[in-house]
């Protein structure tokens, strides 16, 4: 059944984790009393609030609009009132609140209108318009807006990825998803394939899930679908996008550019059946299953709603057990601190790991880089990490630029094998947010300053317009002489016009020579000599200079 | 600070690399001693000493905390590079000045470990073949050659009393040595090779332990500590650069297998151009920098002034290690050929 494989730089295999939550049926979670539901679930921009405090709000309900072209909207997990929109702790690596819906369930979870697409009947590339308000969100860890990626655009897309590879240690969300559910994970994948107008699926799915690459295997047969699933060596990062691309096609996508540009495009196979559910069942992203996992009593995986505090997750798998030390979301090779488990399940969360010294020790410290090179024999992107630490530790930005530190993933491959123990990825991502301020910092510089050169540039015309248009009206009055010679006033008046004359041709030439005022001699011996040689050259040169 | 990745590799640290160096160098040492006596072990442990004794120094002086520093195996791999570069049975100063080249010049005055632009070990030995060639050139003889083997205490005065007995009594030219007076007197290479420090290919005992050294070094590669590159493109240079001088003038010169198995060659390819923190880093630039130093080699052994050429054509081409590897950088993924 499987395709075939081409070879990828780098990567490794560090100890799985897998048989932990893999075995157990996804539980569904119970209806929790409140939910918290973030306006920013994906990337781009955040959603706008449609309800305030005290609004009824019905299941499937649209609470947050989508803002702009690359944004997802974010819909009530249940029905119940809003007790308010306000900032509340969230999964996110900076720590920080975010805006929230905050729901309390009125535990009868009534639903709104839903009403299923027709999609067959829609041309390629007008699907997208119909999944704008459905929240849709890649799961697999980038949570771009699902819509936005149906929107073929410019290039054609000839070949759909479907990312099974779930190549991070612990979790197995998607694992338990396709054994069972890859039946409408693949329908999921022919609509994808319909929207895009995709000539062929490929499923990537790493060969440590057997069940699961049997189960699509067969969900493909019996849908007589035009796709190929391929069982792709376990070695990490093989789920990254780019690098499932190349395994499961040869192609390498160029730096700076994403698949979409050699016709491919790579969806998770969790939002593919977000998107079977959004399609046939007119629903729109409500839930998603999540692995609970590492130092809990009864590792899992949980379908449960959006909004669902993470607490209660845990709960749902046992509780943490004694001595438990935190928290990680996502893996353990690309994931982050959870500060707070209040924080709500969000569409991008895929894994809960509870951490205890022994799974996690903690890290020794560093010593110096000894130029090994380990790092470089892992690097999935042929980078050499030992010398973007050396410019970033030293904050040579411009060579660690040149050494392409933006083609660094960030999956933690040369941290993880380091003898020296060094956090290679901090430097990197610290080097890379140094390099992005400072870029913003340059172009907020370069506006400012096209600002204020307009602003002297428009003044000084003004002034000089002004002064034209002055003069040339007060030497009309004179020459029409609309000033009577028995005037008494005449004189004064002829006097005032002249006087603002003068003073209208003083303007004028003041406009050029503003910053020729009290010269040294020197200076104005300088000039002086300019000017002489300027008057010596021949006209056309003095319109250059 | 993410933190991520929560988890490193497990049995993975500085020291343990170190160990696992020094454990490919156990069984070229072990012959080594079977060959040429024990006086090995005590120069090995002197050095060791020393090099622990520099090091705190040197860490005292410069302000840094002694613990990480003095543990990470390092200082240790250089004492037992030193001492296998260099005769054994020298008077202890003799190994007291190579190690403070290599400690405290070498290494610490560059900054420490993973700052030092030279191999420390081969820092330590060019001082001392510049500033005390007479005893460089005084090498425990094969114990089959040798009118006295020294047993361990004979061994232990030798170093730190000075001993009764001759030299000539338990020291020998070694082949390159030999080679080298045989074609400057107008001799040729088979004169030389009928000496009977000259065993089946290169120095008696000595071919044996670097086939021994050859061993420890195809243990590295198994174990990912080194790749291919340095040692293969070394001894591929060395052969080829040998051969082409062989095809000139069979008489006067010895060919790619004797050079290959003599002197420094093979502890040269596995353990001193491999120093990871000296040599080039890409994998073409660790082609090139091999390359030359080998080449660099054969020719210092046969038209230099010093019979072997190891430690200058890797010092040399330490000094081009950073230029090399800034003009062979690897193509990043998803970057078309050629562009910069």
């Amino acid at each position: 059944m499987s395709g075939k494989v081409y070879p990828i730089p780098g990567g490794l295999h560090p100890p799985e984790h897998k048989t932990e939550s893999n075995a157990k049926a996804i539980i569904v979670a119970p209806l929790s009393a409140h939910y918290v539901v973030p306006l920013r679930q994906h990337i781009g921009q955040p959603a706008r609030a449609l309800v305030k405090a005290g609004d009824s709000v019905l299941k499937g309900q649209m609470i947050g609009a989508p803002e702009g072209r690359i944004s997802a909207a974010v819909h009530a997990p249940t029905s119940g009132r809003v007790v308010a929109v306000e900032a509340r702790p969230v999964a996110h690596p900076s720590g920080l609140p975010d805006q929230c819906v905050v729901i309390e369930a009125d535990g009868k979870d009534t639903a709104a209108d839903m009403q299923p697409i027709a999609w067959r009947d829609l041309p390629p590339g007008e699907l997208h318009q119909r999944l704008v308000n459905m929240g849709l969100a890649g799961q697999g860890g980038a949570v771009f807006p699902s819509h936005v990626k149906l929107a073929t655009g410019g290039t054609p897309i000839e070949t759909l990825i479907l990312n099974g590879a779930e190549c991070e240690p612990w979790i197995t969300c998607d694992d338990r998803l396709m054994r069972e559910r890859a039946t409408e994970i693949m329908q999921g994948a022919e609509i994808m394939r319909h929207a895009l107008g995709a000539k062929r699926i490929l499923v990537g799915i790493e060969d440590n899930k057997p069940e699961a690459a049997q189960a699509m295997q067969s969900a493909c047969e019996q849908l007589k679908l035009a796709a190929e699933v391929t069982a792709v060596p376990t070695r990490y990062p093989s789920g990254g996008a780019k690098q499932l691309t190349q395994l499961l096609t040869g192609l390498e996508t160029p730096s700076g550019k994403i698949s979409t540009d050699i016709g491919i495009q790579v969806f998770n196979v969790a939002t593919a059946y977000a998107l079977q559910r959004a399609v046939e069942l007119g629903e729109p992203m409500l839930t998603r299953v999540v692995t609970i996992t590492g130092h809990v009593a009864g590792p899992c995986n949980i379908e449960a709603r959006l909004g669902t505090p993470i607490d209660e997750l845990i709960r749902l798998a046992g509780g943490d057990l004694a001595e438990t030390s935190g928290h990680v979301i996502g893996g353990p090779m690309m994931g982050f601190d959870l500060d707070d488990t209040a924080s709500p399940l969000v569409k991008s969360v895929n894994c809960i790991i509870a951490k205890n010294q022994e799974l996690f020790p903690p890290h020794p410290p560093a010593m110096p880089c000894i130029r090994c090179g380990q790092c470089a024999l892992v690097c999935p992107a042929v980078l050499q990490p030992f010398e973007l630490y050396w410019h970033a530790k030293s904050k040579n930005f411009a060579k660690a630029r040149a050494y392409k530190l933006f083609d660094c993933i960030e999956c933690g491959c040369c941290s993880h094998v380091c003898p020296s123990h060094i956090p290679l990825v901090d430097f990197y991502r610290f080097a890379k947010s140094e390099i992005a301020a400072d870029d913003r910092a340059k172009l907020a510089a370069e506006g400012a300053r096209q600002r204020h050169e307009f602003q002297l540039l428009r003044q000084e015309r003004e002034k000089k317009e002004k002064a034209e248009r002055l003069g040339k009206k007060a030497s009309e009055r004179l020459d029409t002489g609309a000033v009577a010679a028995d005037d008494p006033e005449a004189e004064r008046k002829k006097a005032i016009l002249e006087a603002a004359i003068e003073r209208a041709r003083q303007a004028k030439e003041a406009v050029h020579a503003k910053n020729t005022e009290s010269l040294t001699p020197d200076q104005q011996h300088q000039i002086d000599e300019i000017e002489a040689r300027r008057q010596a050259a021949p006209q056309d040169s003095e319109q250059q200079a | 600070m993410i933190g991520s990745p929560f988890i490193l590799k497990e049995h993975t640290s500085v020291r343990f690399t170190m160990i696992k160096v020094m454990a490919a160098l156990v069984p070229g040492t072990l012959a080594y001693a079977w060959y040429f006596g024990p006086g090995i072990w005590i120069s090995l442990v002197w050095c060791s000493l020393l090099g622990i004794g520099f090091e705190a120094v040197a860490l005292v002086i410069r302000g840094r905390p002694l613990q990480p520093a003095l543990t990470d195996g390092s200082v240790l791999l250089t004492a037992w590079l030193l001492a296998l570069s260099i005769p054994t049975l020298a008077p202890w100063w003799l190994y007291m000045t190579g190690m403070f080249f290599a400690v405290v010049v070498a290494k610490h005055l560059y900054g420490g470990l993973g700052q030092n632009l030279f191999n420390p070990a081969m820092v330590g030995y060019a001082a001392l073949i510049i500033s005390f060639p007479v005893f460089m050139t005084q090498w425990a003889a094969p114990t089959t050659l040798a009118n006295i083997v020294p047993n361990l205490s004979d061994a232990f005065d030798l170093v730190f009393v000075g001993g009764s007995i001759t030299p000539d009594a338990y020291t020998s030219a070694t082949v390159l040595d030999s080679l080298k007076t045989a074609t400057r007197g107008g001799h040729t290479v088979l004169d030389a090779f009928a000496q009977p420090i000259h065993g089946l290919i290169a120095g008696k005992g000595m071919e044996l332990v670097a086939i021994m050294y050859l061993f420890g070094g195809l243990f590295m590669i198994s174990n990912r500590l080194i790749t291919w590159h340095i040692p293969v493109a070394f001894l591929a240079a060395i052969a080829l650069t040998a051969g082409v001088l062989q095809g000139l003038d069979p008489a006067h010169h010895a060919g790619p297998l004797f050079h290959m198995m003599a002197g420094g060659s093979m502890l040269g390819a596995f353990f001193i151009a491999t120093d990871p923190v000296t040599a080039c880093t890409t994998p073409r630039g660790k082609l090139i920098f091999a390359g030359l130093a080998g080449f660099l080699t054969v020719i210092i052994r046969t038209f230099g002034g010093y019979p072997d050429g190891v430690a200058f054509s890797i010092l040399i081409l330490n000094t081009a290690a950073p230029f090399i590897d800034a003009f062979s950088q690897p193509r990043v993924f998803g970057h078309a050929k050629g562009v910069k």
